[in-house]
């Protein structure tokens, strides 16, 4: 036990700063934006002094916080932090002052606006940090009612249908989830994912789950299954993604892009994983085709589209799969004899690298399509723009180095986490790796479209009156962004330096079906 | 058979105090109060004969039960103490009640006749013989139909007054024939010896008849159904107050009277209520007369739109309960049918009361009639709720326990598969419906507004200390049960 | 503890006192009634601060009272009544409140209100079968009146449906009680004499007498079928009264099946308990997806109130340690979250805009003009979805767990509710709060007046009410630690199986 609770302080100053806002009606309007952008930033902070307190070649949970909270519920109140968790928090740490950042000028009422993207931050940082289902699910369904306002009040034309359709598959997600946690409760008493995660790895928790009989225990893996499938979201649940992203406002989208579906493959990692090895063994092969339909066939939707911000969110689906490719990979090869523990380590940190790259990269280019659509007064198709580059060019470079890094590219960070996880995969399931190519070779194909019909060319469109160059603000939110991406992908053991350990105990204690 | 002169006397006292004070109160109007308006000499009949039954009321306090008078012929037990006092106390408040009521053409013969009635109704309590009970039946009976007749300004009251006569007659008639045939039976006109003599013998076609007969008359004086049909006229057409006296003392006594007659005297013949394999008798029959009279009397009072209808009808039902009450007397003594008629008793000249003081400001025909009374007087307004949610059974008020007590001890019969228990089911389920129609006079009462020209009423104080009276006491009985039915 | 039987007393007295100064000024019938509800809750308060859980009732009085039938007076409490007595504090207070603008027959509302409370009060206090059976009915005539006078759409028909079904139930309840009482030999109306006497009966007379009292009593608290009194009923009556109703008096039909009806027959409540779980879950989808349709936003709440205490019934059906704490908690977790929704619907929203309809309020953009009563409705509402941080969760959590262990289906059918409880909900806050964004404020849209403000008044009634179910969400040991000794009783553990906690 660190002397500071730094964990419950990661997630109470962004609530802190909300209350702040909420409690000065009177607050100006620049004041607002300061205050809510300073809050965000403490993530930042903070998360570099977790850094510095971090020990890398630990595979346990530090920073732990522990206190009894409802002893007839057998609830602890425990927050704990490990190489993933800690990769999450530096990548929400980034990306929500960028959110705000982004959205500095557009949005009306900042005071509003503010509080809820600080209430939104720091419920996803609880989901992070969380170690026992009972304040695990507050958080992870607090982050919907912020993102409902968000979306709804400052969004596009559907906003409205949007927000709503998003929440209610996502509550409904969760409502599946609560009962698979209430039958888990029921067998076995406890709440705490560590526990329990002992309990899986053992086997002792299906054997409790099998003494419900009939289709029970499937039913309670399927639930816990759909619930995190939504959020990530995993074909075929995927289809309340691409209005929400596309209404959202700008910074809202990066943020839901860069950390929320985060939230949903940390699910997967920390929960469904751990607890339900078995059934996951026994149902990888059909998850792998999901993963493979959402990366393949959101990179050939993102390609059809012509508005692109959603084409940014279907490339999202599909950036999202490969990590849960990765995974169900894994999965489904847990067990067979002459398994290679280094393919399963190459996909397991692929999948932890593509999840921070992807937030990144995702990020940056929502970022950019913000500028495209602002700079020429609400248009954001394909064909309103042309040759930007020529008009410029900052912007050009850094949108084109974010959209490389998106596809891929060796030498900028998304390379890295991708070709690890194609390794590995290709190791495991061979066949699947080959069918996820399509996926790479569409991607590279819609965002090279991208590059050549709105920055290449001559002006046209949008950018034939003029098109004002990136500065100030708009070089604030992309440049750090940017220099991340070139950083690493020349050093990725940045990165990987803090979660090697604890991926290689994962690949070595592969729990057996 | 002992020829106690003095005892008799000292046992007819409270009859001798009504007679003088009716005597009185024909006497001085005729000579003191001749040249006085009709509203004067009212209240000064009133108050006279208000003196005459307090002194009644003392008498029967502090003559206590001293058991069978005069060799049999009178009894003076718990039972027959406790319904003089009811009585006494009804009447009282109906007094009361007529002091704020329309003023009659000839108010001492009114209150006169009256105080007859009461006579008669006090001998009721206590007849033990045959002959007696007859003869009080009949001199209760003929005053009622005087006192249901008096207005002669409206032909509703004659229409009242005649109905009530004639089928009074006709009920009458039966009911003697009905005991000249149990005298034939058992050679005797007392009814311990008549009960000795029926224990002894078996069962005779003869006395099927008589309990027939008997029954007939019961059903009468009690608006049982089917022997109901005087009621609705009655009650409607009379004048307020005497339609009250009718509704209340002389229900108690009724009920006092024939569970007499019935339980301790025909007892023999009662055969069962415990099960359906019944032995026959008159308990069946009895049963049968209550059905009819719960669901006649709540179902049509859902059709009524005239107050005084609805409380005719409603009188009917609570009649229907009441005969639980009778059914039960064998096994759980008189306790909890006397409490039932006694505070049914107040909340129906309670009832009458509030109405007979709307009455005197305008009409109180329909229910709408009574719109906005909270309005126009908070004080009736107040008290009728207190009556009305009496009747329909609500806690913490005395038809509440009225209510439990008779259906407890109907249920502890045989069971709640046992016809009692069924009956007693059925009241229950009753219940419900009749809360509906006593809602709608509440919600003209309490929630509507007034109507346009409707002017506030003047209550007189004597009528509203009647009226107070009688809610305190429906709130102490209802809060404090053990009073009335620990005095068995 | 000795006490509690005043919190019955006091708001009787204030009753009284209220009619009484009432008369002449709306301003101290105000005070009175506030005075009265908030001192009666204080004392809830101050028991429940000395209170030491146990397994069995504590007396509090017990006297004689009608001895020839057996009945007594006697009060008690345990941890369960003192949740329920403390939910009464809390309610009837802010209810007082959220009705400080009452000006018309103000003595007389207040009267009818603290009558209606007294009787809650000595409910939940009983513990004598036919006392409980008396405060019951005492507490219907209050409800005609306030619904009858002071309430708002269809208000007639509403309070006669009210006051007939709640008579109804309560006829079945008499009827099955004085079976048993009968079958005892009229001994005496303790839930402990009533259990005996009814073992005395044959199994197909204990399934008969326990269908009796379970559904009269199940009646009141809007068990599908026989629920649809209550959203015309609420949605009739005025603010407070709805606060009440919802929030606390459907409690009393749970609590009756609770207390009375659970322990009275294991046999006859094991011949039900299937039925009883599905009617439960059948009224909370049921309810649920009536809820999504409804074009007025009271009624939406008036049939959210039925799908939650759908919940309440599926607990008591499940009827192990779990579930029935769970249900317990759920009872107080929903009167409070009620009482916040229809106070900011019926005070805040209604007597300012004068409609309810939805599409009138969509078009009107609530959210800027009355920012406190949306934060309030959002904070409400999302506490009704049952959404983690609140009263809701730990409560449909727990009843889940023992659904669960008692038949898996049960949870999965009601875990469905939770769903539909968040789309309804959702819909309610978008349409009614929400509903035009984005756009500048419309020049004298719907109506020409500003907002009148938020009063003091309203702010302190929902500030007490969100603090209870935050409290209670982060910390519902507070209560559990009340609750779940008070299961242990013997007359429970007879029809509790299995569960430790």
């Amino acid at each position: 036990m660190s002397p500071a609770p730094l964990l419950s302080l990661v997630i109470l100053v962004p609530w802190a700063g909300a209350l702040l806002l909420a409690c000065l009606p009177r607050l100006g309007a620049q004041a607002c934006r300061a205050l809510a952008l300073a809050f965000s930033l403490s993530t930042l902070a903070l998360s570099l002094a977790l850094l510095g307190g971090f020990d890398c070649a630990s595979t346990g949970y530090q920073f732990v916080e522990r206190h009894g909270w409802i002893a007839s519920l057998n609830v602890d109140y425990h927050l704990g932090l490990d190489g993933l968790s800690l990769l999450l928090v530096i990548l929400t740490g980034l990306l929500a002052p960028a959110g705000l950042l982004a959205s500095w000028r557009r949005a009306s009422e900042p005071r509003f606006f503010g509080l809820l993207f600080l209430v939104l931050q720091g419920a996803a940082l609880g989901v992070f940090l969380a170690l026992d289902f009972f304040h695990w699910f507050i958080f992870w369904e607090l982050s919907l009612i912020p993102v409902y306002f968000l979306i709804k009040l400052w969004g596009g034309p559907g906003a409205a249908r949007a927000a709503y359709q998003f929440v209610i598959y996502t509550m409904g997600g969760s409502a599946f989830l609560l009962l698979g946690f209430v039958a888990i409760f029921a067998a076995t008493g406890t709440l705490d994912f560590e526990q329990l995660a002992r309990l899986g790895a053992d086997g002792a928790l299906g054997a409790k789950l099998a003494a419900l009989g009939g289709f029970w225990p499937q039913a309670v893996f399927l639930g816990v299954f759909l619930g995190l499938a939504v959020k990530v979201p995993l074909f075929p649940f995927h289809t309340w993604l691409p209005p929400a992203y596309a209404e959202a406002p700008i910074g809202v989208s990066m943020f839901l892009t860069g950390v929320m579906s985060k939230m949903g493959v940390y699910g997967f990692l920390r929960i469904l994983w751990p607890l339900f090895p078995a059934p996951l063994h026994a149902a990888a092969v059909p998850l792998l085709w999901m993963a493979l339909g959402g990366a393949v066939l959101g990179a050939f939707a993102a390609m059809r589209q012509s508005d692109l911000k959603r084409m940014v969110a279907y490339s999202s689906v599909n950036h999202v799969s490969y990590c849960l490719l990765a995974l169900f990979a894994v999965s489904a090869a847990t067990g067979r004899a002459g398994l290679s523990s280094a393919a399963s380590a190459a996909a397991l940190s692929g999948t932890l690298l593509q999840m921070f790259n992807h937030g990144l990269s995702a990020g940056a280019l929502f970022y950019c399509v913000g500028v495209l659509e602002a700079r020429s007064g609400g248009l954001r198709g394909l064909g309103d723009f042309g040759g930007v580059r020529s008009a410029a060019p900052v912007f050009a470079g850094l949108c084109g180095i974010a959209m490389f890094s998106s596809i891929g590219l060796p030498g900028l960070n998304g390379f890295v986490g991708e070709f690890l996880i194609f390794r590995g995969v290709w190791g495991l399931a061979p066949w699947a790796a080959s069918v996820a190519c399509l996926g790479l070779f569409a991607t590279a194909f819609f965002l090279l479209t991208f590059w050549q019909r709105v920055f290449h060319g001559p002006r046209s469109g949008a950018a034939r009156g003029g098109f004002a160059d990136v500065a100030g603000l708009d070089l604030a939110v992309l440049a750090p962004l940017v220099a991340l991406m070139l950083v690493l992908g020349v050093l990725p053991q940045l990165l990987t330096g803090l979660f090697n350990p604890l991926v290689t105990s994962w690949a070595s204690h592969l729990p057996l079906p | 058979m002992s020829f106690d002169y003095a005892g008799l006397f000292y046992a007819f006292g409270p009859e001798a105090a009504l007679v003088l004070g009716a005597l009185a109160v024909l006497g001085l109007d005729l000579t003191l109060f001749r040249r006085r308006t009709p509203g004067e000499r009212l209240r000064l009949a009133l108050w006279v004969a208000s003196l005459a039954v307090l002194a009644a009321g003392v008498h029967v306090w502090r003559s206590g039960t001293p058991g069978p008078v005069y060799g049999g012929v009178l009894i003076l037990d718990h039972l027959a103490v406790a319904t003089r006092l009811g009585v006494l106390v009804l009447t009282l408040l109906t007094l009361g009640v007529a002091r704020g009521a329309v003023v009659p053409r000839q108010p001492a013969e009114y209150v006169a006749v009256m105080l007859f009635a009461s006579t008669g109704l006090l001998l009721m309590a206590a007849a033990q013989q045959l002959l007696l009970v007859f003869l009080a039946l009949e001199l209760a009976s003929l005053s009622l139909y005087v006192i249901a007749g008096f207005d002669r300004s409206r032909p509703d009251s004659a229409e009242a007054g005649l109905k009530y006569f004639l089928f009074g007659g006709m009920a009458a008639a039966f009911l003697l024939f009905g005991f000249s045939l149990i005298y034939g039976v058992t050679g005797s006109i007392e009814l311990p010896q008549i009960a000795a003599q029926l224990a002894v013998q078996g069962s005779n076609p003869l006395l099927s008849i008589a309990l027939v007969m008997v029954l007939v008359g019961f059903g009468f004086k009690t608006a049982a159904a089917p022997f109901h049909l005087w009621a609705p006229d009655v009650y409607q057409g009379a004048p307020a107050p005497s339609a009250a006296l009718v509704a209340s003392a002389s229900k108690l006594a009724g009920f006092t009277l024939f569970t007499r007659l019935l339980w301790p005297g025909l007892s023999a013949a009662a055969g069962s209520v415990s099960s359906f394999r019944a032995a026959p008798g008159w308990l069946p029959a009895v049963a049968v007369i209550a059905a009819a009279s719960l669901l006649l009397g709540n179902l049509v009072a859902l059709a009524q739109s005239n107050i005084r209808r609805l409380l005719a009808y409603s009188a009917i039902a609570h009649s229907g309960a009441m005969l639980l009450g009778v059914m039960a007397a064998g096994r759980a003594g008189p306790a909890p049918l006397f409490y039932y008629a006694s505070t049914y008793g107040l909340a129906t000249v309670g009832a009458f009361g509030v109405i007979s003081a709307v009455e005197r400001g305008g009409r109180c025909e329909s229910i709408s009639d009574l719109a906005g009374l909270h309005r126009r007087s908070p004080l009736l307004a107040a008290c009728l709720a207190v009556f009305i949610l009496s009747l329909a059974g609500i806690p913490p008020l005395a038809g509440f326990f009225g209510k439990f007590t008779v259906f407890a001890a109907a249920i502890r019969l045989g069971g709640i598969a046992a016809p009692a228990g069924a009956l007693a089911v059925l009241a229950i389920a009753l219940s419900a419906v009749a809360l509906y129609y006593y809602l709608i006079v509440l919600k003209q009462a309490l929630v509507a507004p007034p109507a346009a020209d409707a002017p506030p009423i003047k209550v007189p104080p004597a009528t509203a200390l009647a009226l107070v009276a009688a809610a305190g006491l429906i709130v102490w009985f209802g809060l404090s049960p053990g009073q009335l039915l620990g005095l068995f | 503890m000795s006490l509690l039987p005043w919190s019955i007393y006091l708001s009787l007295a204030g009753a009284l006192a209220s009619l009484a100064f009432g008369a002449r000024s709306a301003r101290a019938a105000r005070w009175i009634a506030l005075l009265t509800a908030g001192g009666a809750w204080a004392l809830t308060l101050l028991a429940a601060t000395r209170f030491v859980p146990g397994p069995g009732l504590q007396t509090l009085v017990d006297l004689p009272w009608v001895p020839s039938m057996g009945v007594r007076y006697h009060l008690a409490a345990d941890g369960i009544s003192l949740t329920l007595l403390v939910l009464t504090g809390l309610a009837s207070t802010a209810g007082v409140l959220f009705s400080w603008n009452v000006r018309e027959r103000a003595g007389e509302f207040f009267a009818l209100f603290l009558t209606l409370v007294a009787g809650v009060y000595g409910v939940f206090l009983s513990a004598d079968a036919l006392l409980f059976f008396a405060f019951y009915e005492i507490a219907i005539v209050p409800k005609y009146f306030l619904i009858a006078i002071w309430g708002s759409t269809n208000r007639e028909y509403g309070a006669m449906k009210l006051a007939l079904y709640s008579f109804a139930g309560s006829a079945m309840v008499l009827a099955g009680l004085l079976w048993v009482y009968a079958a005892g030999g009229g001994h005496g109306f303790g839930f402990a004499d009533l259990a005996q006497a009814a073992a005395t009966l044959s199994r197909h007379q204990q399934i008969v007498v326990f269908a009796f009292v379970f559904f009269g009593f199940a009646t009141l608290a809007g068990i599908f079928p026989l629920h649809t009194w209550a959203p015309t009923g609420h949605v009739a009556a005025p603010t407070a009264a709805s606060m009440l109703l919802a929030g606390v008096v459907m409690k009393l039909g749970a609590y009756g099946c609770l207390r009375v009806a659970l322990p009275l027959s294991p046999v006859g409540f094991a011949y039900w308990q299937t039925p009883i779980a599905w009617l439960a879950v059948t009224g909370i989808v049921y309810a649920g997806l009536v809820a999504l349709v409804q074009a007025d936003l009271k009624f939406v709440i008036g049939y959210s109130s039925v799908s939650h205490m759908g919940f309440v019934m599926l607990g008591l059906a499940a009827a192990n340690f779990q579930a029935v704490g769970g249900a317990v908690l759920q009872m107080f977790s929903h009167g409070v979250i009620a009482g916040l929704l229809f106070a900011v619907v019926g005070r805040m929203v209604y007597d300012r805009t004068h409609t309810r309809q939805l599409a009138e309020l969509r078009a009107m953009p609530l959210h800027r003009l009355m920012p406190f009563a949306a934060a309030v409705f959002v904070i409400a509402g999302i506490a009704s979805m049952g959404l983690p941080g609140f009263s809701g969760f730990p409560a449909e959590l727990t009843i889940l767990v023992g659904a669960w262990k008692a038949a898996p289906a049960w949870a999965a059918a009601a875990a469905l509710g939770v769903l539909v409880a968040a789309a309804f909900t959702l819909r309610a806050i978008a349409l009614g709060f929400f509903g035009s964004t984005g756009a500048p404020l419309p020049a004298g849209a719907g109506h020409a007046a500003p907002m009148e403000p938020i009063t003091l008044a309203e702010k302190l009634g929902a500030l007490l009410l969100v603090g209870a179910t935050v409290l209670v969400g982060i910390k519902p040991d507070i209560l559990l630690n009340w609750i779940n000794p008070a299961l242990q009783s013997p007359l429970l553990q007879s029809v509790l199986k299995g569960g430790a906690p």
